[in-house]
């Protein structure tokens, strides 16, 4: 008979997963769990590796198993009815306690990790406010006094406390290379705390269904050295850039100031909206719509025109303005570094 | 028609099951195929909407696990209970009846919001529901999806699950009370027993999302927080609630395909299953299990580490009784005279794929590492390995096994073996690499993904693998539909099966038994150490025997239900009175029905 051969794969197929899992951790995968920078996201790679290499040791014991009572014991013609062995006190007792004794060994490291990883930084650590939108996320420095937009900036090595809330419905905040995710929901307050092991750009997204554009809903994490960090906080700390006298970004901000935008986005010194992400330094991002696409005038312009188009569900209503108009207002938002 | 719509008579309520409930399975897999299909290409896919992408996943899992798994497997408990325990029908009959036509009543409600938007002045033409099957609170309230989308999801539920909790009674009641003289508790066959544990698992979870349900549509209909944090509500409740019920539910779809396994293995290794008593007590342990462990699904909602220790540890003690299980299936095989029919194959590979989804499980019952897998499509992969390697292959065996009797015609072997192959390999491409995909960052429920994340190779073979798997069903619905036009004619007791159902003719009569046998041992129709097989049972009825008639008042109940839900999501009023009035009536006439037609 057939039914044996599909069975002899399977090893085949688990030699496969090992080269691929060990494989799959190279730069081409900026949103690995495989390849943790972070001292919460390497406690729960080890914690993983722990219970993968049980399960791969059960998975050939019981599918070998299995295997070979289906290859040893086809029906063949002509043989004596088998043995009606109707079950095996001491075989019961075995298979019951051998999977609790492998429990043992996954359980005891588990509960260690869950009290290591329940989110409280050591003191001192930097805060960090995380709060969700439909579909974008702001972050808050208490200790700092500034705040972000979808890229959140933070330097390496260094204790991070991370408080998380909703504005609206339940979002989750997944960077896995840093950590595991954490749900952001209204109306309470949860915890993560790390610290990154080394500097550079580390991706993210939502990961718990929040409507339309949950797909849309990406964060970058902008691991830096000390001193760079130190920079960009100075940065977010002075008043957005006054363009000068007949520049094109000047222009740009007289369309600003009598467009819609001063609805929902706040300009420091200018506007005061609270729909939309504060623009006050949105020049100096690298991306815009909640990461998801790159900083540049020309995707600026067509954000500005339809942005439902490109990020369905998002709340900015196609604007109508002239030619010059835009491209002064683009201008202007990206002076705004 | 009439004597199919008025028909009280378990074995065909069972096949008016199965053709629902397969048809719901086929839209099901139509809806994961559109899915599929989007998430071949990454950064936009096949331009499908993120709106309509959200549609099909909520209607996808909705309607695989309300509308295909439960009651395919409804559709043997009605066939195949009441042959199993010597019993002329169910205990209530005209309930059975009732819980069918609520059933396909409440599918076609939640069916139809695909074609309802105009009827609202929505946009577009489908107004299904959007907010994934597990409609977590507060993006289902009003606030966040005003349109009638979750209306119809959370009416659509509520009607079904009064279809579960009447069959659930019903098939306690018929285990407990209608045994043939002689089945004691210990000798039921497998099924029946993991029949009996999944309906005392829908009884105590389906009044708890019921509930959640009626809370939900409060808040919706009436302004209510229960919800809503900004009015003192708390939408972690509603996380508490659904899982309460969610996680039972789990079991409430394996249970009954461990049940089938336990009973084709036997027969095809000419052996009795091996550990009977341990294989029914650890079902038992498995469903009281299921109750404690609801929260493991919800680990990054930031339940503190007391409660994560306890669920983690809950979780992995669920690991005993399954293992328990899979070694003692093993011990069936072990020295048998193994016969590898379709219907043995779906159960071997049961066992082979349902190790794999158990065994990610592990990984998710370990609380800080599910924090990297939750949400991601390492779950995807694992549920489905547990819910389609375990349930529907579990199903299948049990559609081979059982086809003969529910038929009277044999399904053909070379087609079943076709359908078995083209499944295992499609399965294994479509799921396995979703762990790479989850493993690597790819959230699920995600319409479009980054070219840059590097899984769009992952997503591209089982995207090929979901195609295959539809292929293997269209394999299977041929083998099903030749039997009607190709009829090869079944006997009595075509595997040598050990239990009652295979001691009556195929299809069997109207009244089942003509006389009802008395049981002497495990498997009456086998030669044991202690028993003969059990005599013959006479060709024709001795004395005359009393079945129950059909009856119009099971359906006309069953529609005022529908009826108060379009009520309630068009907002009319005279229809409440309408839905309320037929329900009345229709209870009153059905309480004083005279018995005999």
């Amino acid at each position: 008979m057939r039914g044996p051969v599909y069975f002899h794969a399977v090893p085949l197929a688990l030699l496969v997963v090992v080269l691929l899992l060990t494989a799959c951790g190279g730069a081409p995968h900026p949103q690995s769990t495989l390849a943790p920078q972070a001292d919460f996201s390497t406690e729960l790679f080890g914690l993983y590796k722990n219970v993968f290499w049980w399960a791969v040791g059960v998975f050939v014991i019981v599918e070998a198993l299995l295997l070979i009572a289906i290859a040893r014991y086809r029906a063949r013609p002509g043989a004596r009815d088998p043995k009606p062995v109707h079950g095996h006190t001491v075989l019961e007792i075995g298979w019951t306690l051998a999977p609790a004794l492998i429990l043992v060994f996954i359980a005891v490291p588990t509960m260690r990790s869950i009290f290591d990883t329940a989110g409280h930084a050591p003191e001192g650590a930097l805060r960090v406010q995380v709060i969700g939108h439909q579909w974008w996320w702001e972050y808050r420095y208490p200790t700092l006094n500034i705040s972000a937009y979808n890229e959140l900036h933070l330097p390496v090595r260094t204790a991070i406390q991370v408080e998380m809330t909703s504005a609206d419905v339940i979002h989750s905040f997944w960077v896995p290379r840093l950590g595991g995710k954490r749900d952001l929901i209204q109306g309470r307050t949860n915890r993560i705390a790390f610290s990154a092991d080394s500097a550079g750009e580390f991706w993210g997204q939502c990961a718990e269904f929040c409507g339309a554009s949950h797909a849309n809903m990406r964060l970058r994490v902008v691991v830096q050295s000390d001193s760079a960090f130190q920079r960009w906080v100075d940065q977010q700390r002075v008043a957005p850039a006054t363009p000068a006298k007949g520049s094109a970004a000047e222009a740009g901000l007289q369309v600003y100031r009598r467009s819609s935008c001063i609805a929902c986005h706040t300009i420091a010194g200018i506007s005061q909206g609270k729909v939309g992400p504060d623009l006050s330094h949105v020049g100096g991002r690298a991306t815009i719509a909640g990461a998801l696409f790159p900083n540049t005038p020309e995707i600026l312009q067509r954000w500005i025109m339809n942005a439902p188009a490109m990020k369905p569900g998002a709340l900015m209503t196609p604007q109508t303005l002239p030619p010059q108009d835009l491209d002064a207002l683009i201008a202007y938002l990206q002076s705004l570094k | 028609m009439k004597s199919w719509l008025t028909t009280t008579d378990h074995k065909r309520i069972g096949l008016l099951y199965f053709w629902t409930a397969f048809g719901f399975f086929l839209i099901g897999g139509l809806e994961a195929m559109i899915i599929r299909a989007q998430l071949i290409k990454p950064d936009g896919g096949l331009g499908v909407s993120a709106e309509t992408f959200n549609q099909l996943f909520t209607m996808h899992g909705t309607t695989m696990v309300f509308l295909a798994l439960m009651p395919l497997s409804a559709a043997f408990f009605n066939f195949m209970i009441p042959l199993q325990i010597g019993a002329r029908d169910v205990a209530f009959p005209r309930l059975n009846a009732f819980s069918y036509w609520v059933f396909l009543l409440g599918g076609l409600f939640l069916n139809v919001s695909f074609i309802a938007g105009p009827l609202f002045g929505a946009d577009n033409l489908s107004v299904a529901p959007d907010a994934g099957w597990f409609g977590y609170a507060n993006l289902t309230e009003r606030q966040f999806s005003p349109g009638p989308n979750v209306d119809f999801w959370l009416l659509g539920l509520q009607i079904l699950g009064i279809a579960s909790l009447a069959a659930g009674f019903n098939f306690i009641v018929t285990i407990l009370n209608m045994r043939a003289p002689g089945m004691r508790m210990l000798r039921l066959p497998p099924f029946t027993w993991m029949t009996l544990i999944t309906q005392f698992l829908v009884i105590t979870a389906f009044p708890v999302i019921t509930v959640a349900l009626v809370l939900l549509m409060f808040d919706r209909f009436f302004d209510t927080h229960f919800f809503v944090p900004q009015g003192g509500g708390d939408p972690i409740l509603w996380q508490h609630l659904f899982w309460m019920f969610g996680h039972p539910e789990v079991y409430i779809l394996i249970l009954p395909a461990m049940g089938i396994v336990s009973e084709v293995l036997p027969t095809f290794s000419k052996k009795p299953l091996f550990g009977y008593t341990v294989v029914v007590y650890s079902g038992v342990v498995i469903a009281f299990l299921g109750w404690s462990v609801w929260s493991h699904h919800m680990f990054s909602t930031g339940l503190g580490p007391i409660a994560d220790s306890v669920f983690a540890g809950t979780t992995m003690l669920i690991a005993i009784p399954t293992g328990v299980k899979i070694f003692n299936w093993i011990g069936t095989l072990w020295g048998g005279q193994i016969r590898f029919t379709s219907s043995m194959l779906f159960a071997i590979g049961f066992i082979a794929m349902f190790i794999i989804g158990g065994l990610s499980g592990v990984s998710h019952a370990s609380a800080p590492s599910d924090l990297q897998q939750t949400d991601t499509y390492y779950v995807v992969a694992h549920i489905h390995y547990v819910l389609f390697g375990g349930t529907i292959l579990g199903l299948f065996s049990g559609m081979y096994y059982w086809w003969p009797k529910m038929t009277g015609r044999m399904l053909s072997e070379s087609l079943g073996k076709v359908h078995f192959w083209l499944t295992m390999i499609g399965m294994n491409l479509a799921f396995f690499p979703m762990h790479f995909s989850g493993l690597l960052g790819m959230p699920r429920r995600i319409y479009t993904y980054s070219s840059d994340l590097g899984v769009t190779s992952f997503n591209q073979v089982s995207t090929i693998g979901a195609f295959l798997i539809g292929l293997a069903t269209l394999v299977f619905a041929w083998n099903l539909l030749r039997t009607r036009w190709q009829p090869v004619n079944a006997p009595n007791n075509p595997w040598g099966g050990s239990t009652l159902e295979w001691a009556i003719p195929s299809p069997p009569p109207v009244y089942n038994f003509t006389v009802i046998p008395t049981v002497e041992s495990r498997m009456p129709l086998w030669q044991t150490e202690r028993h003969a097989p059990m005599a013959p049972l006479p060709e024709r009825p001795p004395a005359a025997i009393h079945v129950p008639g059909g009856s119009w008042w099971p359906l006309i109940t069953a529609i005022g239900l529908p009826i108060l839900a379009i009520a309630a999501i068009s907002r009319t009023l005279p229809l409440v009175f309408l839905g309320v009035a037929i329900v009345i009536v229709g209870i009153y006439r059905w309480a004083y029905e005279p018995f005999e037609m």
